[in-house]
């Protein structure tokens, strides 16, 4: 992620101007990379270490809450310039200030589970 | 739960400790340290000129010159009270919305996407609602 620049506040801020394809070529190629593994999983019906089959379960079909949560999420992502993966590799690169990010962050979940049961699902 | 990548999974605080995703939190810090100090040489995302000077117009000197703002992340703002909320703030809003969205851009724009999920697109499409309200709408307001 960090060389990627994933992980860059910079980058983030420079995708949603839509001033550079950086990003977005990432996401893609991840995506492609994804559909097809995923695809391949499914139909060889791979197994995992354990001998286990691998099972992605569907997810739930709602729309409020992805689109809300979704939404928050994503001022989140634009202000701090990091989702929660890069949070941690900010920390390991040695920005500190990162770990006032990620102490918000758990805070937000943990208003979350506050919240939850009187929000829309 | 949380997507089909469990990289949010560690912001589910209020479910059964999963210890896998703590190992996955403490590679991608060992990770982060490795790539910072060992595989990079002072890298410097190559951003288009056009946004370098929108951001230096905003008072972010460092655009085009570090990895991430140093007016946010560099050590100094731990003594910021400003700088300081923001942080706190864009944290909470990342916290809060992937575990109500069930998912954060791993979990939901890149694994639930490739595995053709419809919820994961919605979600993908609140992700870029929520960044262009901040960036095009907010962030002249703040800075």
């Amino acid at each position: 992620m960090y060389k990627s620049e994933a992980a860059s506040w910079f980058r983030i801020y420079e995708m949603f101007q839509f001033q550079s394809i950086h990003m977005y070529g990432l996401m893609g190629s991840a995506l492609m990379v994804g559909i097809a593994l995923i695809q391949f999983i499914k139909r060889k019906k791979v197994k995992d270490i354990n001998g286990n089959p691998i099972i992605i379960p569907d997810k739930d079909k709602s729309i409020a809450r992805y689109l809300i949560g979704g939404i928050l999420f994503g001022l989140g992502w634009a202000l701090a310039g990091a989702c929660p993966g890069p949070m941690f590799v900010l920390t390991g690169a040695g920005y500190f200030p990162i770990l006032v990010v990620i102490s918000g962050a758990v805070l937000g979940t943990w208003l979350y589970g506050l919240l939850k049961d009187k929000l829309p699902h | 739960m949380c997507g089909a990548d469990k990289t949010c999974d560690f912001f589910c605080f209020d479910w059964k400790a999963q210890r896998w995703n703590l190992l996955i939190m403490l590679g991608a810090v060992i990770g982060g340290f490795l790539a910072a100090n060992y595989l990079s040489v002072n890298q410097v995302p190559d951003l288009n000129p056009q946004t370098v000077r929108q951001l230096q117009a905003y008072g972010f000197e460092s655009a085009g010159q570090a990895y991430v703002p140093t007016e946010l992340f560099g050590n100094d703002a731990f003594s910021s009270p400003k700088t300081l909320v923001i942080l706190l703030t864009g944290g909470l809003l990342v916290g809060f919305g992937s575990r109500y969205a069930g998912g954060c851009t791993s979990g939901h724009s890149i694994s639930g996407i490739s595995n053709l999920q419809l919820p994961s697109l919605i979600a993908t499409v609140g992700f870029f609602i929520g960044g262009l309200i901040m960036v095009h709408l907010i962030f002249p307001l703040i800075f």
